[in-house]
């Protein structure tokens, strides 16, 4: 009894059939009306979307691509029924949909919603993505913090915290070096003491994680302003601007679209990159993460097999917290901006919620903060342009209502690690 | 906090330093059972973990019958004072004082003067030892005199306005306050008193200064209009929650971030701005649906303070006396057994959230019907985060969260005194909360500073077993 | 290799789990360890595992005294344990479930997953497991989640074995092959210790048996010792094992399940096409292994979980279509098979546990009000009749032993007029004190009148109360016999066999069990 197929011959002989699920052909009927009523008919025919890829310096620059909005919103549109039909027919023969239908159509539906909003205009899309991707750099740290720490069964609701501390320390830090990355080192240890705090008084207190990590925000939150309107308001020496170069990656760099997007980025990108890959990896391939997981999954069993759960439960979320840290150092020496107060603007909570779309999982997490990412950019540039009858406003919620149909919808009961905000007790 | 409330709450107060509380997993809940709260656990544990305790739960009462050790049978005072030192009152007193030291030190180490004798410290300490007592003595008198009694005042009513101004700032807080505490008590972590307050605020603000409606009446629509904008907002959480199952941390999170994007869309709206102004402002409320205030200028303090006292004491009944309540609390505790004692989770849950909300709501009315006026985009300040912290000190009781409010609401009027008068940011504020809170989240900890003595161990449970004895004998 | 525990005492506060007990166990010998609930078994090998630290006393490991700081140096000396709850991750597989902590890994720590393949299918083609290395552990059948723990402990070359309570989620069949595989074992020298409280399963495998009663050792034996001196020893004082109670004298039809179809959230049937029903003063006992449908079967009779199709019916009333409170006050008693998650709430009063599905009726609620007072009256008059024993009414119930707690809710669904009662594993973790009262009442509950449908993944619970038993396989009823049908056909049956296939086999096959069965009736 594995898959649902289309009708059970059960034990004793009997047929069964399962009710329909209509949940994903349902959200998918609907974007597609949306399209339909929402962008197809209501676009003058004639007009033209251009989409800008260039921002020169390619190697081989890709000239502006101009579509005829009108035929190109059919196109699309129909490819969006097409999907649905396909979804219904496999949710009416009670087979799972799977997860291809519905990332393509999303991403259908986004190219749709790119070529409605910016018909007889030009989208910039290489400037779009390069901004959503620095908007999504604290976010992806943030997450992976996230991950961390919950894969051992901490919950980590600090993430704002640490990247406060992170934003904070590399500023303060670059500014009396007199250099940007001394204040990339230096940001981890802000965010791993958070971490620290974290694990203090969770695993050693067993106080409740999530009462833990929500003070712990507002500690940071009081520290760092109070800091920040005295000590760095006198002594302004102490928090300058710094700009942590581009580091153009030969060749790569080059390629249309995606070398400047992902190779022409400051050293903070990169790690971030690399901090994705590895910890995808080792957690899902390695010794390391094998038990990582096990202490959140059930650290009794961990323990049974000599695993030591206190020790990974206090190394973890202060490695997390690190991570955070890093990600905290965008807003400041990242951006080539000084400290702020409260910089990192709620921004942990969104890295908390990309964590948990992308369930618990570093590609995951990486993939919903790009999401968060790109289209708050969208909404800023949108809501700039002017050029849509929708307020600026509205767009800039866009993101945030995504993520609550994303969450009641697409997601539903989503499972976290099962030891999560259980201390661990020995005798 | 009372007798009854004390009982309540068994795995609040840990009853021994090295098992600050009765959670634990599967077998290693075997030496805690000897406590006997082993199973006070907040979250049930896994099904499967649980059937472990046949052994443990067993243990725990019978072989200890006959190898039970005598008690030992202090004498009446000696257990008072014992009683006294490990109350968790005295927790309470000592996390705030650490707190104020820990601030002090903050305050002190940021002073420029400390600083400047901190360079030659070594060749006349007491430069700097005074330069600190001068900065920290001055920033916490301020802070008193900011918050409870101003004794340099030139008359009486200024001297004892700080005092109404605490009552003031502490009307949000608490109502804020019991919003969260309410979904807190009902499992669910509501981060979205900030949306609420605002939801709350524009429906609120909107029959206060959109309509003509005669004097008594406008009030009440008003404030049960900041009620229902409140409660649907939160009641969105609620039904997502129940009916999909998302996740009401991230819902609520995602709907304060989306209520600051609606306030400012509205501020920009004919119905909404002040008519012959450009600034994102909405016109002032009708007189006739402001608070009325209760002592008159100088004094801000209006009648939400009473109506707060009021909701407290309905917030009270609601949860700890009512059939709702006792629905409400098992939900909280033990879903699964809720639902198979015929409680319906999902109603439960939405009313709860509900309700939630309108206390956020109210929390906006008495931003905008009291202090503030009008709307704008800066409503609720703060005050939905800090009601967390406000819940977490209360313990999520009613009459908690009520004094809890007031402590912050003092910390509050005296911080804006504290900023204007010395160097001290009233950011330090934030920083005094939040270690008050993480303290008070860890007794053992409060204690192994103060070197006290560990309250006496399972002073329950021992009679548990003297009746059994009695029982069997 | 040779163990022994000399004068190990374990303390938890005032309380003594282990009161110095001594322990032998001889090279290549099963040595049983017999004790009830909560008399000390468990800690006694969890302190062997180095998961406790004793008090006192020493461990000898071929003579030579060893000393453990954690599981980890267990194991490295050579001990395995396969524990009462499996300490496995339900979403990891099996070879990783086996690689734990012992994982073969190369570069970066890259686990090498053909070597942790290898080492699963070595020892199960060994011992002819048949498990696969790829399975995800969650959706393996209890039976072979504990052939895991085995593998697990075999693959780190486990001397000494210690099985605790193994056989409590096996059928009889089931438990005759982990007979043998015990048999197999200590034909290659090793040691095991078997802890449990099931006297048949210790005559029939064992070579020496240490019986342990509040935490002390009270006595050793012989598997020929007789059940009936097993029993006074393990319990102290002599008790009966059967239930009494006189025939049933069933009447009308009260409970008639008929067609009845579950899908869970994945779509799998969990329970497929039932009819049942149960007439008025009679026992329908529901035996099978743990995971086979009953659960669901008696959540769906409270509501908790919408059938498909099909309908239950109580009293001719159709109940499907309402909700669980509207079926609760149509006189639906419900005792669920999980004390802790469903039964108590235990940060509750113990005043408040006895109102738990009764809270919003007079006379404990008034225009919406509680009346603390007459909640409280309730209790203590509840729990002189049930003989709960207590301190005092306000008290959390996580204070009470878990007999008491369950004694609670029992006396909470019998206070009220009942028109069913649904009791599920009614018995499980509670001292026998507990059992022999709760069993009492089970059947006083019958005589009433009331129709009772008894869900026992317990054999012998089920043929002791049962006045009928059905047994189920994967959702489905393989069939309703008599109460005194033998246990092999039961067996059979609960591994899907049907009624005759199952009589002709059982007749042929004796089990193990069965045979001590045999003789004990031969004896007297």
């Amino acid at each position: 009894m594995t898959q649902a197929t289309t009708t059970h011959r059960t034990d004793s002989g009997q047929e069964i059939v399962p009710p329909i699920k209509w949940r994903a052909p349902g959200a998918m009927l609907l974007f597609t009306l949306v399209s339909l009523f929402g962008f197809v008919l209501f676009t003058e025919s004639g007009t033209v979307t251009t989409f800008r890829t260039a921002t020169g310096g390619e190697v081989a620059e890709i000239p502006n691509t101009a579509v005829p909005t009108v035929p190109a919103l059919w196109l699309l549109t129909v490819a969006m029924a097409a999907l649905t039909a396909y979804a219904t027919m496999r949710a009416v023969r009670r087979e799972p949909v799977g997860w291809w239908p519905p990332a393509i159509f999303g991403a259908v539906f986004i190219i749709a919603f790119l070529t409605w909003v910016g018909a007889g205009a030009t989208i910039p899309l290489t400037s779009l993505l390069v901004g959503g991707l620095a908007l999504s750099v604290p976010l992806i740290f943030g997450a992976l913090s996230g991950v961390m720490c919950e894969r051992t069964g901490v919950i980590n609701i600090a993430i704002e915290g640490q990247l406060l501390g992170g934003a904070f320390m590399a500023a303060v830090v670059a500014s009396i070096v007199g250099n940007p990355y001394v204040g990339v080192l230096a940001a981890p240890i802000a965010g791993a003491l958070v971490g620290l705090l974290l694990v203090f008084f969770s695993v050693k207190y067993w106080v409740d994680q999530i009462i833990v990590g929500v003070v712990l925000n507002v500690l940071v939150l009081g520290l760092t302003t109070f800091f920040f309107s005295t000590v760095l308001t006198e002594n302004p020496e102490l928090n300058q601007r710094f700009r942590l170069p581009p580091l153009p990656i030969p060749f790569l760099s080059d390629l249309p679209i995606i070398g400047p997007v992902l190779f022409n980025q400051n050293i903070l990108v990169y790690l971030m990159y690399a901090a994705i890959i590895l910890l995808q990896v080792l957690l899902f391939r390695s010794r390391w993460g094998l038990r990582v997981r096990s202490v959140g999954e059930h650290p009794k069993a961990a323990d049974t097999v000599g695993i030591d759960v206190i020790r990974t439960r206090w190394v973890n979320p202060i490695m997390g917290g690190a991570l955070a840290g890093l990600g905290g150092a965008f807003f400041t020496v990242g951006s080539g901006l000084a400290f702020g107060r409260d910089m990192s603007a709620g921004n942990g909570f969104i890295a908390l919620a990309a964590m948990i779309l992308g369930r618990w999982n570093p590609l995951g997490a990486m993939a919903a903060a790009l999401l968060f990412g790109l289209s708050r950019n969208l909404a800023n540039m949108l809501s700039t342009m002017g050029s849509v009858g929708i307020p600026g406003e509205f767009l800039l919620m866009l993101p945030y209502v995504v993520t609550i149909f994303a969450v009641a919808g697409l997601v539903g009961r989503v499972r976290a690690p099962a030891a999560n905000n259980k201390p661990y007790v020995k005798s | 906090m009372s007798e009854h409330e004390d009982r309540g709450r068994p795995e609040e107060e840990p009853q021994v330093p090295e098992e600050p509380r009765g959670r634990a997993d599967g077998d290693a809940r075997a030496p805690a059972g000897a406590e006997a709260r082993a199973d006070g656990e907040p979250e049930a544990p896994t099904g499967a973990e649980d059937r472990a305790d046949g052994d443990a739960r067993a243990t725990a009462e019978e072989p200890a019958r006959g190898t039970r050790q005598p008690a030992p049978g202090p004498s009446r005072s000696a257990q008072f004072v014992r009683d006294l030192l490990s109350g968790s009152w005295l927790v309470t007193v000592l996390a705030i004082f650490i707190a104020l030291v820990l601030s002090g030190v903050l305050i002190a180490g940021a002073d420029a003067r400390v600083q400047d004798a901190a360079g030659y410290f070594f060749a006349r300490p007491t430069d700097m030892l005074g330069a600190a007592w001068d900065a920290v003595s001055a920033s916490y008198t301020a802070l008193f005199r900011g918050s409870i009694f101003d004794y340099q005042a030139t008359s009486f009513a200024r001297a004892i306005r700080p005092l109404t101004e605490t009552m003031v700032f502490s009307v949000p807080l608490v109502f804020t306050g019991l919003g969260i505490a309410l979904a807190f008590r009902a499992g669910m972590f509501n981060i979205g008193g900030q949306g609420q307050i605002i939801a709350g605020a524009i429906v609120g603000g909107y029959i206060g200064f959109g309509m003509n409606l005669p004097v008594v009446l406008h009030l009440i629509l008003a404030v049960l209009g900041a009620a229902l904008g409140g409660a649907i907002y939160g009641g969105i959480a609620g039904v997502l929650k129940a009916r999909t199952g998302a996740n009401e941390v991230i819902v609520t999170i995602m709907l304060n971030n989306i209520a600051v994007y609606l306030i400012a869309w509205l501020l920009t709206q004919p119905a909404f701005q002040q008519p012959d102004s450009n600034l994102p402002r909405s016109p002032y409320v009708e007189a006739t649906a402001l608070y009325p205030t209760l002592l008159g200028p100088p004094f801000r303090l209006h009648l939400g303070f009473l109506l707060m006292i009021a909701v407290t004491a309905l917030v009270w009944w609601l949860v700890e006396r009512s059939t709702f309540g006792f629905e409400l609390r098992a939900v909280g505790a033990n879903p699964e057994a809720a639902r198979t004692a015929g409680v319906s989770v999902s109603k439960v849950i939405i009313v709860a959230m509900l309700v939630a909300g309108a206390l956020s709501g109210l929390g906006g009315s008495a931003q905008v019907l009291g202090t503030e006026g009008l709307l704008t985009a800066g409503v609720a300040a703060s005050y939905g985060f800090d009601a967390i912290t406000v819940a977490l000190l209360g313990r999520a009781r009613a009459w908690g969260t009520l004094a809890a409010g007031l402590l912050f609401g003092a910390l509050k009027a005296g911080g804006f005194l504290m900023q204007s008068t010395t160097q001290t940011p009233i950011d330090i504020i934030l920083v005094m909360q939040s270690i008050i809170v993480l303290l008070i989240a860890a007794p053992p900890l409060v204690r192994a500073i103060f070197r006290l003595p560990a309250p006496r161990p399972g002073r329950r449970q021992r009679s548990v077993l003297e009746a059994q004895e009695v029982a069997a004998a | 290799m040779k163990l022994e525990l000399r004068g190990i005492t374990k303390r938890f506060g005032s309380l003594v789990a282990n009161d110095s007990i001594d322990l032998v166990v001889e090279p290549g010998e099963i040595h049983a360890l017999l004790g009830e609930n909560g008399a000390g078994k468990s800690t006694l090998m969890n302190v062997l595992y180095g998961l406790y630290d004793p008090d006192d006393g020493e461990i000898l490991l071929d003579d030579r005294p060893v000393r453990f700081d954690g599981p980890g140096d267990a194991v490295a000396a050579g001990i395995g344990m396969v524990h009462q709850h499996f300490m496995l991750v339900p979403i990891f597989t099996v070879a990783e479930s086996v690689a734990l902590g012992y994982e073969p890994a190369g570069r970066l720590g890259i686990i090498d997953r053909r070597t942790a393949r290898k080492r699963v299918t070595e020892i199960s083609d060994r011992f002819g497991f048949d498990v696969d290395p790829g399975a995800v552990i969650e959706d393996l059948p209890v039976g072979v989640q504990q052939r895991v723990e085995i593998i697990k402990a075999l693959s780190r070359e486990a001397k000494i074995l210690i099985l605790d309570e193994p056989t409590a989620v096996l059928t009889p069949q089931e438990t005759d092959e982990l007979i043998e595989i015990m048999r197999q074992l200590k034909a290659e020298g090793t040691s095991i210790v078997f802890i449990t409280h099931k006297l048949r399963e210790v005559r029939a495998i064992a070579d020496s048996i240490t019986v342990i009663r509040r935490g002390k050792v009270v006595g050793e034996a012989t598997p020929d010792t007789s059940e009936t001196e097993l029993a006074s020893l393990m319990v102290g004082r002599s008790v009966s094992m059967a239930v009494d109670k006189d025939p049933a004298e069933p009447g009308d039809d009260g409970l008639v399940i008929s067609d009845l179809t579950v899908l869970d959230s994945r779509n799998n049937v969990v329970l497929d096409h039932i009819d049942l029903t149960v007439r008025r003063g009679e026992i329908l006992a529901v035996a099978g292994v743990q995971g086979n449908g009953q659960t669901e079967l008696t959540e769906t009779i409270l509501g908790l979980t919408e059938p498909l199709q099909g309908s239950i019916t109580l009293d001719g009333k159709e109940l499907t279509g309402t909700d669980v409170k509207s079926r609760l006050r149509a006189g639906v008693g419900f005792i669920p098979e999980d004390r802790s998650t469903s039964g108590v709430i235990s940060t509750f009063t113990v005043a408040e546990n006895f109102i738990l599905d009764l809270y919003d009726v007079e006379p404990f609620a008034r225009a919406g009000t509680l009346r603390p007072q007459v909640i409280q009256d309730n209790a203590r008059k509840r729990a002189e009749e049930y003989d709960v024993r207590l301190r005092d009414v306000d008290d959390p119930i996580s204070t009470l032993s878990g007999g008491n707690q369950q004694k609670v809710v029992v006396a909470r669904e019998m206070s009220r007029p009942l028109r069913v009662l649904v009791a599920s594993q009614p018995t499980r973790g509670v001292d026998v004190g507990s059992v022999e009262f709760i069993h009492k009442q089970i059947v006083a509950e019958r005589d009433n009148g009331t129709p009772v449908l008894l869900v026992s993944s317990e054999l012998d619970e089920a043929m002791n109360l049962g006045d009928r038993i059905a047994v189920m396989y994967r959702g489905a009823i393989v069939g309703i016999v008599p109460g005194d049908t033998d246990r092999d056909v039961l067996g059979l049956m609960m591994a899907g066999v049907p009624l005759e296939e199952a009589q002709a086999q059982a007749a042929v096959h004796r089990t193990a069990l069965a045979a001590a069965d045999d003789q004990t009736e031969e004896a007297p």
